[in-house]
């Protein structure tokens, strides 16, 4: 079902039209309202009356994750705090922190976006949603939860964890819908075949996302839950899960083009791609109030399809990321940068110049592995094995509450980690995730 | 008397010991203990050479992590209970020892064992004291 056919299947030269009036909308509004952005553009030498329409859209200025560090907590938002009606932030294992915030309409649209997708998988309001996506800060939990409610569907607000619980409750309650992450997905899969549940569970969809999964990962959590599995795209500084979602045909994910304009763009010269081009996925929100953003940098690898879908929607699909144009890993669901693992060790080595290292990571058994070799040096060593393990342990520990996840540390021998070019190869991720 | 001990990172693969005895060798280089202490991951390896100083620049050219430890070398008659004797006088004197290994050969009649205690010069004093006689850097590095 469609849930918008007026908006979904609205044809090509329709959305442009809209897009160009909503994108003009939102320049000079933000001009008016936000001071980074008209920085940004005084910079470029642009008023808002040099945009006419999404033709402009390349003269605007790129804005970039680093942009909510700088002007945190509510320097960008465009709406005075009385009429945000709910923030949500980056659950902060990451460096600092950042703030999202949403208008009452705000949320509306989010929850539309997320309910499109229910609809193209037939949920109805007849569906009971168990939402295990974890509540909070963390916009999974309460984005699926405003779709669900969006739709009419009954909607059990179980966050994550407790797993027997989740599976108790997925059997009593009858729900028909799960929206989780996919490891997550697939670990109560696991053990609902343990538990011999399988065949009192009444699930037919699953919605997973807010981390990589692969084709394999999905006929698992299918084959073990007995439900099909969809694939929904999102990230909190520009909605949260529903920026795009797959339709019952499953070839790419489309973007909400009458809220979110995509581009593809060269990463290094921040060039516009010929369509069908592979690049980084650029965001620009034209309805977006609390918090808007114009062409933000995802850093997301990705490709656009502008064919027409099988399904009569007639907005864009985007490939799912294949990577990222920083070097940002993802493990265990949590954002990890090589650089944060180099502040550490520079500080645990005490010296002005960092360890050697080498990040290793692989997925056994659906779980992510998470190594960090260390060269020894003779400023981290000493005499005896009890020394040298709490070296080792220490930068465990400093790694642990710098990144939110753990890591396994080896002291490896000088000049072992190999350099390519003079430069070491500083990741290695053996995940095959395509 | 304290002695040059050489302390070594090494880890727990196959080839690695092999490699950093060679290199010695290669320098000509005569080792006169050894002793390993190690986890499951990597291991210190602790060894007397005749010629600290250029086993040291050897092993850093060789890319080995390194370092110079003092220790204190005794030697004591190679009787049974020689060894304990020698403990004893240390800890009633309330010194911790991190660690100790005996040296593979004989010099002059007695055995010889490397001590690592936490109080260096006053270890070697109380030994001293208790008998336990001067030897000769070469009786050491040379056995
Ligand atoms: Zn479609």
């Amino acid at each position: 079902m469609i849930l918008n056919p007026q908006m979904e299947c609205m044809p090509r030269e329709e959305i442009k039209k809209l897009q160009s009036e909503r994108l003009v909308w939102q320049v000079k509004r933000m001009y008016e309202k936000v001071e980074c952005f008209r920085n940004r553009m005084d910079e470029k030498g642009l008023k808002p009356e040099d945009i006419h329409g999404v033709e402009d859209l390349s003269k605007l200025p790129f804005s970039y994750k680093s942009d909510l560090r700088d002007y945190y907590p509510y320097g960008l938002f465009a709406e005075p705090l009385s009429d945000i009606v709910r923030v949500h932030a980056s659950s902060g294992t990451t460096g600092k922190r950042i703030v999202v915030g949403y208008t009452e309409n705000d949320l509306k649209i989010w929850a539309e976006c997320f309910a499109r997708m229910l609809a193209a998988f037939d949920v109805t309001k007849e569906d009971i949603i168990q939402v295990s996506y974890g509540y909070g800060l963390f916009t999974g939990g309460l984005g699926a939860h405003g779709g669900g409610e969006y739709m009419g569907c009954t909607v059990i607000p179980m966050s994550s964890g407790n797993t027997q619980l989740q599976i108790q409750t997925m059997v009593d309650f009858g729900a028909t819908v799960l929206c989780c992450t996919p490891s997550y997905a697939l670990y109560l899969g696991e053990e609902v075949e343990k538990m011999g549940v399988k065949d009192q569970l009444k699930l037919k969809v699953g919605i997973f996302g807010a981390e990589p999964w692969t084709e394999s990962m999905r006929k698992e959590i299918e084959a073990k839950l007995g439900l099909k599995a969809c694939d929904i795209y999102g990230l909190s500084e520009i909605l949260g899960p529903g920026v795009s979602g797959e339709c019952e045909y499953q070839e790419g994910m489309h973007v909400w083009e009458d809220h979110f304009i995509p581009e593809i763009i060269d990463p290094d010269t921040g060039e516009v791609l010929p369509e069908g081009s592979t690049g980084e996925l650029v965001f620009t929100t034209i309805t977006k109030e609390g918090f808007p953003l114009i062409r933000y940098r995802t850093r997301d690898i990705c490709s656009l399809n502008y064919e027409p879908c099988k399904c009569g929607r007639t907005h864009v699909r985007m490939r799912k990321p294949t990577g990222r144009s920083d070097d940002m890993l993802i493990i265990r669901g949590v954002n990890v940068f090589p650089s944060q693992v180099e502040e550490v060790l520079l500080k645990v080595s005490g010296d002005s110049i960092t360890p050697n290292y080498q990040i290793v990571v692989d997925r056994v058994n659906n779980n992510d592995t998470f190594d960090v070799n260390v060269e020894m040096s003779e400023k981290l060593f000493a005499d005896d094995v009890k020394s040298v393990e709490r070296v080792e342990g220490m930068i465990t520990e400093k790694l642990r509450s710098a990144l939110g996840i753990g890591a396994k540390v080896h002291l490896v021998n000088p000049n072992t980690i190999k350099r390519s070019e003079g430069k070491a190869k500083r990741v290695i991720d053996n995940r095959k995730l395509v | 008397m304290i002695i040059k001990q050489l302390s070594v990172f090494v880890e727990n693969k196959k080839g690695k010991l092999a490699s950093i005895t060679e290199t010695l060798a290669n320098n000509d280089v005569d080792i006169s203990s050894l002793a390993l202490a190690d986890t499951t991951d990597f291991g210190v390896l602790r060894i007397i050479v005749d010629k600290p100083d250029v086993a040291y620049r050897a092993l850093t050219e060789a890319g080995v992590v390194v370092k110079i430890t003092d220790v204190v070398a005794v030697a004591m008659d190679d009787v049974p209970g020689g060894v304990s004797g020698a403990l004893n006088v240390v800890s009633e004197n309330n010194i911790n020892i991190e660690y100790v290994y005996a040296c593979v050969g004989k010099t002059q009649g007695k055995a010889l064992m490397v001590i690592k205690p936490e109080e260096l010069e006053r270890a070697e004093a109380v030994l001293y004291q208790a008998g336990y006689g001067k030897i000769s850097p070469a009786d050491i590095y040379r056995i």
